[in-house]
């Protein structure tokens, strides 16, 4: 059987949504647009940007691929590898800490069977702690793709949390809307 | 309760909306500004107004703005920066998701003060969903002629982007988060040249925080010398103060600056008083990289007086008795919680966030995340304490941003303050590991 390469090709509202980041700035500095260009290519291409996304960016931007590498792995909201369907962005810093969130994130550790930066073996989620969401008033939360979760201060609500997740699609990007 | 500057419609249904906003007296700044005000007078009434950064530096913002380089033919930008990430803060984004024209409407106003025609809002990465409301409100700012070519029939025209960041707690630091806007690491640059100068693609620039860009209208329609008259001293008008930690209220308050700390935590228009009828342990008063004060000291200054919620009060008695208003975010923490854990977890905090380009960080941090790790997990040697010290000590001053300092106080200041506690974990290090364990005994006495 023949193997087929999969071109990286974004949807026509992506490229719309991309070219008018790109309009916001001045010219021979589409360079800019970088950052909103591969959240865009994330929620595009399952939740992370493999090496020929970032190369599909910088041939969109008229740049050299390192470029899109340095950046993409220099800001922590890029995955680089694949990631299971709902990636759990638990915030793990010391004002979510004060209410909780260590015992949260031992829980959902033992409840999925997962460590930190693991995939469930069903692939549905992904472990991933991350520093302060400023939702510090509203800990312990996290975050999955754009939308905050707060106040999982007990299990019953994590569990809640949880089967409410495996039942849930993704939200449809702004762009498609 | 004081003055709403900032909060006073915050509730309003639909003020997210521009009809409603209007209703409320929206954008009347703006018509001011730019049909009867020239640029220079927008900025001689921010400077009378006594405004300061509410990022978290406190510079007076008046100044920040006179000091912005006017080149012929060069263009010069405003740049907002909402990317807010300091530990503890969540003022900024609860403000922009509930009145993103709030923050438009000082973006025009400001801009028209610089001479600015792009200005751009730096938004971190996370909150998406808090860019999607602004880029809605601007939209209906175009279309009502607020924004875009020759606003209000002025002649003065304005283009307003926003931009999100990639989960980076550097890009707070106002040249990293140049660096961002351009698609670049957010690597801080070296200063001179200051963004006033050379900011945004080589050109002048002003970087100001959402809640300082946000108070400008307010000083526009009522005039610097009456928002002067609010607060204490130089700690002038409203500051929206973010409280967490464990307290019965958490959330977001405009307060008049001044009102008493003692107030702040107990009276139920704020945080309600600790949780579960516990005693107050702690506090943290600025955001994470500001120094912890034990009880004693957040609720009276080293001389006994009361202290008070404003730049000068909190930073009485420096940092031995003393810490920072910084950016308004109240940590609490009660008499169950763990000092050593927690001065560990903003170590960790600030070892993954440093960018890595100067060694005294980049080490560093990691030196004082490990060096705390096993103090916390009853591995901790005698001689760690001063290390610790020592090492931040090593790190202050001698990075090019400011990380390498907001790193190291919380570990200098936690052992200033309860140097008994690190002591305790390393000497009982089987009791300071038992589930829910917490030191108990005296706190150090602090000399003024």
């Amino acid at each position: 059987m023949a193997e087929t390469i999969n071109e990286v090709k974004f949807s026509d509202e992506a490229m719309a949504e991309i070219q008018r980041y790109i309009s916001h700035y001045p010219e021979g500095r589409q360079k800019s647009a970088i950052l909103p260009i591969l959240h865009i290519a994330q929620a595009e291409f399952g939740g992370w940007v493999s090496p020929e996304v970032m190369d599909k960016v910088a041939e969109i931007l008229n740049i050299q691929p390192i470029e899109v590498y340095e950046v993409a792995t220099f800001y922590t909201m890029f995955n680089l590898k694949p990631v299971g369907k709902h990636v759990l962005e638990v915030c793990r810093t010391g004002p979510c800490c004060l209410r909780g969130a260590d015992q949260m994130i031992d829980m959902i550790k033992q409840k999925l069977n997962i460590e930190e930066g693991e995939t469930t073996a069903d692939g549905m989620f992904t472990l991933k702690p991350v520093e302060c969401l400023a939702s510090c008033g509203t800990g312990p939360m996290l975050q999955v793709r754009e939308l905050f979760y707060e106040n999982i201060d007990s299990e019953e609500k994590l569990d809640q949390f949880l089967e409410m997740m495996r039942n849930k699609e993704h939200e449809t990007p702004v762009w498609k809307k | 309760m004081g003055l709403k500057i900032l909060t006073e419609h915050i509730n309003v249904p639909g003020i997210e909306t521009l009809k409603v906003y209007r209703k409320h007296g929206g954008y009347k700044s703006v018509e001011k500004a730019v049909k009867t005000m020239s640029p220079e007078e927008v900025v001689e009434e921010v400077k009378t107004s006594g405004l300061r950064g509410r990022g978290g530096a406190g510079f007076p913002t008046g100044m920040k703005w006179s000091f912005l380089a006017k080149p012929e033919g060069v263009p010069r930008y405003l740049v907002c920066n909402a990317d807010e990430s300091e530990p503890g803060t969540f003022k900024d984004r609860w403000f922009m998701e509930k009145n993103p024209h709030a923050l438009i409407e000082g973006m025009i106003t400001s801009s028209y003060a610089l001479g600015a025609n792009t200005s751009y809002i730096y938004i971190r990465g996370e909150l998406l969903f808090v860019l999607r409301i602004l880029e809605k409100a601007i939209a209906e700012a175009y279309a009502a002629g607020l924004l875009g070519k020759n606003i209000l029939g002025s002649g003065y025209d304005l283009d307003l982007h926003v931009a999100p960041g990639g989960g980076a707690y550097i890009c707070g630091e106002e040249t990293a988060l140049l660096e961002s806007l351009e698609g670049k690491r957010g690597n801080p640059r070296n200063k001179p040249p200051f963004p006033a100068v050379k900011g945004l693609f080589q050109s002048p620039t002003v970087v100001n925080n959402v809640e300082t860009i946000s108070s400008v209208p307010w000083i526009v329609n009522n005039g610097g010398a009456e928002y002067a008259k609010i607060g204490i001293g130089r700690s002038t008008g409203t500051k929206l103060i973010s409280a967490s930690g464990n307290i019965n209220n958490p959330g977001v308050y405009e307060i008049e600056l001044g009102v008493p700390v003692e107030e702040f935590i107990y009276s139920d228009q704020y945080c309600g008083g600790i949780w579960k009828g516990k005693q107050l342990k702690a506090v943290v008063p600025g955001g994470s990289s500001v120094p912890i004060l034990p009880a004693n000291l957040i609720l009276k200054t080293a001389a006994g007086e009361d202290r008070l919620m404003t730049y000068e009060s909190l930073s009485d008695g420096g940092f031995v008795s003393g810490s920072m208003l910084g950016s308004g975010a109240f940590i609490v923490f009660d008499e169950d919680q763990c000092i050593v854990r927690n001065t560990w977890n903003y170590a960790r905090f600030y070892h993954h966030e440093s960018c890595g380009q100067c060694s005294p960080c980049r080490e560093g941090t990691g030196w004082m995340e490990k060096v705390l790790h096993r103090i916390e997990y009853g591995h901790g040697h005698q001689q760690d304490i001063d290390l610790l010290v020592s090492v931040s000590k090593q790190i202050e001053g001698n990075t090019i941003c400011p990380l390498g300092d907001a790193a190291a106080w919380p570990v200098a200041s936690a052992i200033r303050h309860f140097r008994h506690e690190f002591e305790w974990h390393i000497n009982n290090p089987k009791e300071a590991t038992a589930p829910g364990a917490v030191y108990r005994g005296q706190l150090d006495a602090v000399t003024a």
